[in-house]
């Protein structure tokens, strides 16, 4: 069972975030992280492998600038090796542009399954997985909350507006996983220093074919025009609680005639 | 009109058509003369209803049962786009089959998709979409650059206002797909409801959310039983959803419902980006948190700094001695 996992590497989305002035797009000069949203996919990449009983997880990320780290903590937890598809003209790709070098570098590992996560914390686009799958020929199923492999069947409890669905597709196949489906394990020191010389497969655009006028802000069909600070809330009432804070709740909502 | 036609994802929920289709086609007719729906299943049973809402025409496109749409449906517009006689504008909401249709629609014509879009204006004869980004803090706007159509945005729900329009049913097309390959090969095998009574979480005028500041799962009762003393309809937010203590429907925020309450209750939830912006359009928030710096409280009309185990139980009292 081979499996890729598709590992996004943004800024920390606890610290403070800024656009660039010029394209007024997210600012990702600096350390990146793993995105947290990606922790999931790994752990059930993992799982899945385990359960298949071999075979291994490749990461594929896309960054322009280089950046390992994020990666470094997936192959931590347990991944075999990772493609990273860095060049500087990738720089404001948009969904199908991302998807598009993702899509070929996929193709490299030629994996049973690939999977992502719903969407980015930074970007939450959510269209390049089904995107990836497109390129690639595949099914795809969205949103999985559970998943299981049976006789090289996926299985998988997909959330819907009501509950859920069960689904079954063969593979392969494209899946993306929601946060919680799975406890992301912590890497352990030892998964650490091993980490620290697994293979990294670093690739520019034509390694995988690709003209640089399908990526980055030359590819994107789509442009920022303008950031503004939205419209304020007027301030509110901030009040400690001395124990009738309660009371000052029931007079709001009888105020607005709700109770 | 700035475009000759324009079609709008119309998706049943349950027997009726999903609020967000209502809420697009909506807009649709401000934009174009000869507004469409597309679906699939059931949707031709609407011909009435998209109708009063501004669809001439509801293209289902035949074929699909039990299985994801998604590679169907879009690749049945691609056959119609491709055939000379597709919309320049496709609008679809954010849905978990919305979602899909753009991502395959948009891949299968090479075309870009503008996704979480907020708020759509057209300006001269090119629609500008709005973003509520960093928490809602920042709107940022975009637009296409690229001369290929259609233009296909995905738009969040209550980005609009539903409004009938009065108009006489729609005509019934049917479109057929492509060669779809082992693409469609996804099949709902069994579909699961997951009960839950009083109002629907995005519909509901009184919203009462619980956060990790609960503590733990046994406490989410105390949201269930103030919502439903107030006629209102619980929700919560992805860290606890994710911790497994309610299911995904009850998640309010990026990854879950975008609400508009006349009263939105945060309980013992930090605010962090991804809730903020499922529920900072409500018409009035109070907040319930111990830490004073939570960014909910930038947000909140009444913030109250306090141990929700504490104001909570004293809440639900007072509301039951009123009863």
């Amino acid at each position: 069972m081979n499996i890729v996992v598709c590992v996004k590497q943004i800024p920390d989305p606890n610290a403070p975030q800024e656009l660039e002035e010029d394209t007024l797009t997210l600012k990702r000069e600096g350390k990146l992280i793993m995105d947290d949203s990606d922790s999931y996919g790994v752990e059930m990449g993992l799982l899945l492998a385990e359960a298949a009983g071999g075979g291994e997880v490749t990461l594929v990320s896309m960054a322009p600038n280089g950046e390992t780290s994020g990666l470094r903590t997936a192959l931590a937890m347990g991944a075999a090796k990772a493609i990273l598809v860095s060049d500087p003209r990738l720089k404001g790709s948009d969904a199908l542009g991302t998807a598009k070098v993702l899509a070929n570098a996929i193709k490299r590992v030629n994996p049973d399954l690939v999977i992502a996560a719903t969407e980015s914390t930074d970007g939450y686009t959510g269209t390049t997985p089904v995107q990836i799958a497109e390129l690639l020929g595949l099914p795809s199923v969205t949103f999985a909350k559970k998943v299981a492999i049976e006789n090289n069947v996926l299985k998988v409890d997909r959330q819907t507006e009501a509950g859920y669905d069960e689904i079954e597709c063969p593979l392969p196949a494209v899946i993306t996983v929601t946060a919680g489906v799975v406890e992301p394990r912590f890497p352990s020191f030892k998964g650490i220093m091993a980490a620290k010389s697994k293979p990294i497969e670093e690739l520019k655009l034509e390694d995988l074919g690709i003209s640089e006028s399908e990526v980055g802000f030359a590819g994107a069909g789509q442009k920022v025009l303008e950031a503004t600070p939205a419209e304020a809330r007027s301030a509110g009432e901030i009040v400690e609680d001395d124990g009738t804070a309660h009371e000052r709740i029931i007079a709001f909502l009888e105020n607005l005639k709700l109770i | 009109m700035a475009f000759s036609k324009v079609w709008v994802l119309s998706e049943m929920q349950g027997n009726q058509v999903a609020s967000v289709s209502l809420e697009i086609l909506s807009f649709a007719r401000s934009i174009s003369e000869q507004v469409e729906a597309f679906g699939w299943g059931e949707i031709g049973s609407q011909a009435e209803k998209l109708g009063d809402f501004g669809a001439k025409v509801i293209n289902v496109v035949e074929g699909i049962q039990n299985e994801l749409p998604a590679v169907k449906v879009a690749s049945a517009v691609k056959e119609v786009v491709q055939s000379g006689s597709g919309p320049d504008v496709i609008l679809i909401g954010t849905s978990y089959d919305g979602r899909d249709i753009a991502g395959r629609l948009s891949a299968m014509l090479d075309v870009p998709v503008i996704t979480n879009v907020t708020g759509l204006s057209l300006e001269g004869e090119e629609l500008i979409a709005s973003h509520s980004i960093f928490g809602g803090a920042i709107v940022a706007k975009s637009k296409f650059e690229t001369s290929k159509t259609p233009k296909i945005f995905v738009i969040r729900a209550k980005t609009f206002a539903q409004e009938p329009a009065g108009g006489a049913p729609a005509e019934v097309k049917t479109l057929s797909y492509g060669d779809v390959g082992k693409k469609s090969d996804a099949k709902i095998i069994a579909s699961h409801a997951e009960e839950r009574s009083g109002p629907k979480l995005d519909e509901a005028d009184i919203v009462v959310s619980g956060g990790r500041g609960l503590g733990e799962k046994e406490n989410y009762a105390m949201i269930e039983q103030l919502a439903k003393l107030l006629k209102g309809a619980p929700g919560a937010s992805r860290a606890i959803v994710d911790a497994g203590w309610v299911p995904y429907a009850y998640q309010v925020g990026q990854t879950g419902k975008t609400v508009k309450p006349t009263v939105y209750i945060a309980c013992g939830i930090s605010g962090a980006t991804q809730h903020l912006v499922g529920m900072k359009n409500s018409k009035n928030i109070i907040a319930i948190n111990k830490d004073k710096d939570a960014p909910i409280f930038s947000v909140a009309d009444l913030g109250i700094v306090g141990d929700v185990h504490k104001v909570l139980p004293k809440l639900i009292e007072a509301l039951q001695s009123r009863a």
